[in-house]
């Protein structure tokens, strides 16, 4: 049964004007888009904590990269196939979020925050560390057996342009969709049950540890396959990619975009990436402007764009 | 007709530091009926009802639920037995629908895990049904901290019936409420009372007076006194402790 079959109906237009737009863009915008629909899956794994389950984590790069590194060193060293490699980067990323979020969630609110910063700033210490492997801060370029599959007897070349936007969005709608799923049914009701009051929750018989571990695992694992999919489709892997940067990038996408919102990350990463695009081609000091537009929306628009449209006007918005 | 003992403590003791606010507490509940806990500031009796809903662990003693040692059970798990607990202070799901807030309570009976159980749809109606028991049918779409504080106490209730608990836990239900909110909580409670046990601690005489079954006393964390309401307020015990007082 479909719940809010309004915020459905929309979701599966934004995927069809999504997919048309390979036909009105150059070659350049459709690269950019490939690019802001990853990152955009990345920042919707994110949001499924933040937004949904209102939990803040500084350290989701961690996730990212694990996704990145799993799928890519399995690649790059194993020589194992496009596929096999999304797969493992999928199923470590779960794995490792699992753990973490075992130990993470021992804490909430500020501590959360600096506990999972800290895990981060160890796994990125870590991916330099082991640079033999990881190739650290050069990174590794996939081999050039690493760069095409065949999928149903086509061969995906992954450095053409539309192969690689395409499948980007094929992976994008089937995260949304199960996002859908996941925040419109019974387990969103939690999550939103332990985000606006956990002691409560404990009172009608949840236990709201496995709650959020639920959703803890949930978006590491989303992100984390972001960041498979990036590595593989970007055919490069490097310690950048677990870096802070990463983290406050999730973190900020969401935000303008609009936590707890299922399009909010999409739109987020959209907007930012299409302004700092736009912006370093004016002035080198485009991250200060940046810096400003972000404490401006904080300021007046703290639930970011899809929130502030949802509480004025469209409460299915979710 | 036999009687049954839903719940029962033994020796039940929680300490704060050097006080004692609940102190070998021995005490009983028969399967059915309206008990209220009265006593005056400071006896002890949130703190008692806290040690067995499960909200804080005791320093001794026992608390036996239909049977089964509970004691070392957290507070979710003691739900899922039949235990709910209303709050002191309304605690609801203020930027929510009143829908969705019972929709959390009705899902914890009817879909306990997260696969398998009922559907959304015996979810919602679920939730409706409690909703319409205790009067708030007309604003399922309302959210929740825009309801006047009378609305909001009532759907506490309502979350606590969505869970139909064998033992209701009412931690002082009318308090803030006007004459006319406690004339229609006195009927809700009633219709609780032909399904579930109902535990309430109450400062409103006239409440406990219309509504308890028997009515424990508790003073500085001890039982005192406990009969039915013609004994108590004929007890001069009671009477120098509690009644004599200005609550």
């Amino acid at each position: 049964m479909i719940h809010n079959g309004r915020l459905f109906a929309l979701i599966l237009a934004t995927i069809a004007v999504l997919f048309a737009l390979q036909f009105a863009l150059s070659d350049y915008l459709v690269l950019a888009a490939t690019r802001i629909l990853i990152m955009a899956v990345f920042a919707m794994g994110y949001n499924m904590l933040m937004g949904y389950a209102g939990l803040l984590s500084l350290g989701h790069a961690m996730f990212f990269g694990a996704g990145l590194y799993a799928a890519g060193l399995s690649s790059y060293y194993w020589g194992s196939s496009l596929p096999v490699s999304f797969l493992i980067g999928i199923l470590a990323s779960a794995a490792f979020s699992f753990v973490i979020g075992l130990l993470a969630l021992r804490t909430t609110g500020v501590s959360f925050m600096i506990v999972t910063l800290m895990f981060a700033q160890a796994a990125y210490l870590a991916t330099l560390y082991f640079s033999r492997i990881t190739g650290g801060d050069q990174g590794l370029t996939l081999p050039t057996d690493a760069r095409s599959f065949s999928l149903l007897g086509h061969q995906m070349d992954m450095t053409s342009d539309p192969v690689r936007f395409n499948l980007a969005l094929a992976i994008f709608a089937l995260v949304l969709v199960f996002m859908f799923f996941v925040t419109q049914g019974p387990l969103g009701r939690l999550f939103a049950a332990v985000r606006e009051n956990e002691p409560r929750t404990r009172m009608l018989g949840f236990d709201t540890y496995r709650v959020r571990l639920a959703a803890f695992t949930i978006s590491g694992t989303v992100s984390g396959l972001a960041g498979a999919l990036y590595g593989l489709v970007f055919g490069y892997i490097g310690s950048a990619f677990a870096g802070f940067h990463y983290s406050i990038e999730a973190l900020l996408f969401t935000l303008v975009g609009g936590p707890g919102t299922l399009l909010g990350p999409l739109l987020g990463t959209t907007v930012m990436t299409m302004l700092i695009d736009r912006l370093s081609g004016l002035t080198t000091a485009y991250l200060m402007i940046v810096g400003v537009i972000l404490i401006l929306v904080n300021r007046w628009f703290p639930k970011g764009i899809l929130g502030t449209i949802r509480e004025r006007a469209l409460p299915w918005l979710k | 007709m036999a009687e049954v003992t839903l719940l029962e403590t033994r020796g039940l003791c929680r300490q704060f530091d050097a006080l004692k606010a609940v102190d070998e507490v021995d005490f009983r509940l028969r399967e059915g009926e309206i008990r209220a806990i009265i006593g005056p500031n400071g006896a002890g009796k949130s703190t008692f009802v806290s040690l067995l809903s499960g909200r804080i662990p005791p320093s001794a003693g026992q608390v036996i639920f239909a049977g089964q040692d509970v004691s070392r059970l957290p507070a979710h798990r003691r739900v899922r037995l039949g235990i709910a607990y209303t709050f002191q202070i309304t605690n609801i799901y203020p930027s929510l629908t009143v829908l969705e807030n019972i929709e959390i309570a009705a899902q914890s009976r009817l879909k306990p895990h997260l696969f398998g159980g009922a559907g959304e749809a015996e979810i919602r109606a679920a939730a409706t049904e409690a909703a319409e028991a205790v009067g708030l049918g007309a604003r399922l779409a309302s959210v929740a901290g825009a309801l006047a504080y009378g609305h909001q106490r009532l759907l506490e209730v309502a979350m606590g019936l969505a869970l139909k608990p064998r033992l209701l836990i009412l931690d002082e239900p009318t308090q803030g409420l006007s004459d006319g909110e406690i004339a229609n909580f006195i009927e809700v409670v009633r219709r609780v009372n032909r399904e579930a046990t109902v535990l309430v601690i109450e400062h409103n005489m006239d409440v406990v007076l219309a509504l308890a079954d028997r009515i424990t006393v508790l003073e500085r964390g001890r039982l005192l006194a406990e009969g039915t309401p013609e004994e108590i307020t004929a007890n001069a015990a009671v009477q120098a402790a509690y009644l004599g007082e200005p609550a």
